[in-house]
């Protein structure tokens, strides 16, 4: 295999870690402050796709799609939120799984519903559309790169949201103790709603900038949950530094699993044969992964131990 | 309360032979394969059951284990239709068709995948817990989907059910009855199960690890049981499931399986023995009710979902029972 084209998929597996980090975030974020564990946040970057698709149908703007995005999975974070979510801090996980996954059902029918079962197409930008070339003569598509700097940007942002500011203070404090901070005068359920809200906003505009590579679909969004979850469970739970960690692993992991364990195996069993181990292994790959994480430390990378 | 849960138990039990006997009176063998699929996906659900209400282990991977129940079945009975052995070395294994040999692999082998996922899931608790059960059973979904063995994506089809000794299985009536009595057995064991030493020692894991430490048991090693016990149960409905659609695929192990699993136990009620039974004949009766009015009738599940966890905690049979023990 040539070092272009490994170069190329390590490239790919950054974008795919950066999205991953979109929906993680928000996720951790939610859990690590509310202690919620939402099931429905597939369902805020389905939200995300299809208002971006939308959006871009009406106007033909890329740039006022991924501000459809972010608008609407954080009015429809907040909305579920004020509606059900709050209901649900106090119950125990299952209750929350239970409620989150009927929030899932509702989700995903009623998009089914309003825009049909056929796919929508977001299209990339005619700008970005082009590969550009970076040193070494690699050419790779504009409109990923732009998703790794987005993403990393994101990132940036996030940390230091979380560490300068006052909004950052009280999230933190929120961690660590949610009646002190109450009692400190912080309106706590305003900062919860806000939270949520925040991160439905990553998820949707994680949702509408994949949507733009893949076709917008009802029940995208799970399979990227499934996913976000792998990445906080590795990264521990509650961390955003873990979950930036844990999405780049799995994004790599998987990127690179497909592209290398099938002439792996190919080495030392015949082509056929080994092309169907080598893909499977692939598949489960960032499951082993997983399972290796916890063997050695049950808390994730970066999870309390407490 | 106990005698009045007693009776809502008998009379929901008797309600199913009886619906599968009218429908058979009435010349409607569509009824009595929706009566045997709530046979079946009751069993599901009665084995989820054991870890989720008696263990408090909220797993949200239990397709696994139906599907490798599935697969047994499937890959059993497709080496029988083509009379190609399973394998030769060391030892000769022909598939088979024959009903009793299937459960007894599709148990053996969804008892073994539940101990190696349990003996890795249940190092972790809480949130953990839910999200590691829930990669594991999508760990099996992708692998089932890229083997391209055993049919990959589009799954495996049955053409003949396999047979019960003494029995014509193809006859709607008596593959219900198989189905039912199965799921009386297995009631009857999680039933005693619940009031042995063993279940006891379950329960107080759940609701005090600490104390069931201090008098000298392992919860580690208590839960792991559960665990294998749970997963067996629902690998040996995943096995009836396939051979009542005569059909086998990955949806199986998909994760929108363990959520209606998960489904059926917490309409009719966690921890209640019979809740599974209440809460797989309530889905599908509204799966029949509400899918023949509105093709998105996943929306109004959903909501009626969201009412049950929001007001109505205890499912069905728990309306009147006042609040469960908690389960994280």
């Amino acid at each position: 295999m040539s070092l272009i084209l490994l170069i190329e998929q390590v490239l790919n597996g950054l974008q795919f870690g950066v999205m991953l980090f979109l929906m993680a975030a928000g996720l951790t974020l939610i859990f690590g402050v509310m202690g919620l564990i939402n099931l429905a946040h597939g369902s805020l970057y389905m939200v995300g796709a299809f208002a971006a698709a939308a959006v871009a149908g009406l106007t033909g703007s890329f740039v006022l799609a991924l501000l459809a995005s972010l608008i609407a999975a954080a009015a429809a974070g907040a909305l579920v939120e004020l509606l059900v979510i709050r209901r649900l801090y106090d119950r125990d996980h299952l209750d929350q799984v239970l409620a989150t996954f009927a929030l899932i059902l509702m989700f995903s029918e009623g998009t089914r519903w309003v825009f049909g079962s056929f796919p929508l197409f977001l299209d990339i930008p005619a700008a970005l559309a082009q590969p550009v070339s970076l040193p070494g003569g690699i050419l790779y598509p504009a409109y990923r790169l732009l998703i790794i700097a987005i993403g990393l940007a994101i990132a940036v942002g996030l940390f230091q949201l979380i560490a300068r500011t006052r909004i950052g203070i009280q999230i933190r404090a929120g961690e660590a103790d949610r009646e002190m901070i109450a009692a400190l005068g912080v309106d706590i359920s305003k900062l919860y709603t806000l939270v949520f809200a925040l991160g439905a906003a990553l998820a949707g505009l994680a949702g509408a900038l994949v949507g733009a590579i893949q076709s917008v679909q009802v029940g995208m969004g799970e399979p990227v949950l499934i996913l976000a979850f792998v990445v906080i469970v590795i990264g521990g739970i509650g961390s955003i530094k873990g979950a930036l960690v844990g999405a780049l692993l799995v994004g790599l992991t998987d990127t690179l699993g497909g592209v290398l364990l099938p002439p792996l195996f190919a080495t030392f069993m015949e082509a056929s044969s080994a092309s169907s181990v080598g893909s499977s292994l692939a598949s489960m790959s960032i499951y082993i992964l997983m399972a290796a994480v916890l063997l050695y430390k049950p808390t994730g990378l970066f999870g309390s131990t407490t | 309360m106990i005698q009045r849960e007693t009776l809502i138990n008998w009379a929901l039990f008797a309600l199913l032979p009886a619906t599968a006997l009218i429908a058979l009176w009435m010349d409607e063998p569509f009824i009595i394969t929706l009566a045997t699929k709530v046979a079946i996906l009751a069993l599901a659900g009665v084995g989820l059951n054991i870890a989720l209400g008696l263990g408090g282990l909220v797993s949200l991977g239990h397709a696994a284990f139906f599907g490798i129940g599935g697969y047994a079945m499937g890959i059993l009975a497709s080496h029988a239709q083509s009379y190609a052995p399973l394998m030769q070395t060391p030892v000769l294994i022909e598939g088979t068709t024959s009903m009793p040999v299937i459960w007894l692999v599709a148990i053996l082998a969804s008892a073994l995948a539940a101990l190696a996922i349990g003996a890795l899931s249940l190092r972790t608790t809480g949130v953990y817990f839910i999200m590691i059960t829930l990669a594991f059973g999508q760990m099996l979904y992708y692998f089932a989907i890229s083997w391209p063995a055993y049919g990959g994506e589009d799954g495996l089809s049955i053409y003949v059910r396999n047979g019960f000794p003494g029995l014509n299985t193809l006859d709607p009536i008596q593959f219900f009855a198989v189905a039912f009595v199965v799921l009386a057995a297995v009631l009857f064991f999680a039933g005693r199960l619940a009031r042995a030493p063993f279940g006891l020692a379950l329960a107080a894991a759940r609701q005090n690890p600490e104390r069931v430490e201090t008098v000298g048991l392992a919860p580690y090693r208590l839960r792991l049981v559960a665990f294998v016990l749970s997963g067996a149960v629902t690998g040996l409905a995943g096995a009836l499931f396939a051979d009542l659609n005569r059909f086998v695929s990955p949806t199986m192990f998909s994760w929108q399986m363990s959520g209606e699993i998960m489904i059926f136990v917490i309409l009719g009620g966690v921890g209640r023995l019979f809740g599974p039974v209440a809460g797989a004949a309530l889905f599908i009766l509204l799966e029949h009710v509400l899918g023949g009015l509105s093709d998105y009738w996943h929306v109004y599940l959903g909501g009626l979902l969201l009412l049950v966890v929001l007001f109505a905690r205890g499912g069905m049979i728990g309306l009147a029972a006042g609040r469960e023990v908690a389960h994280d």
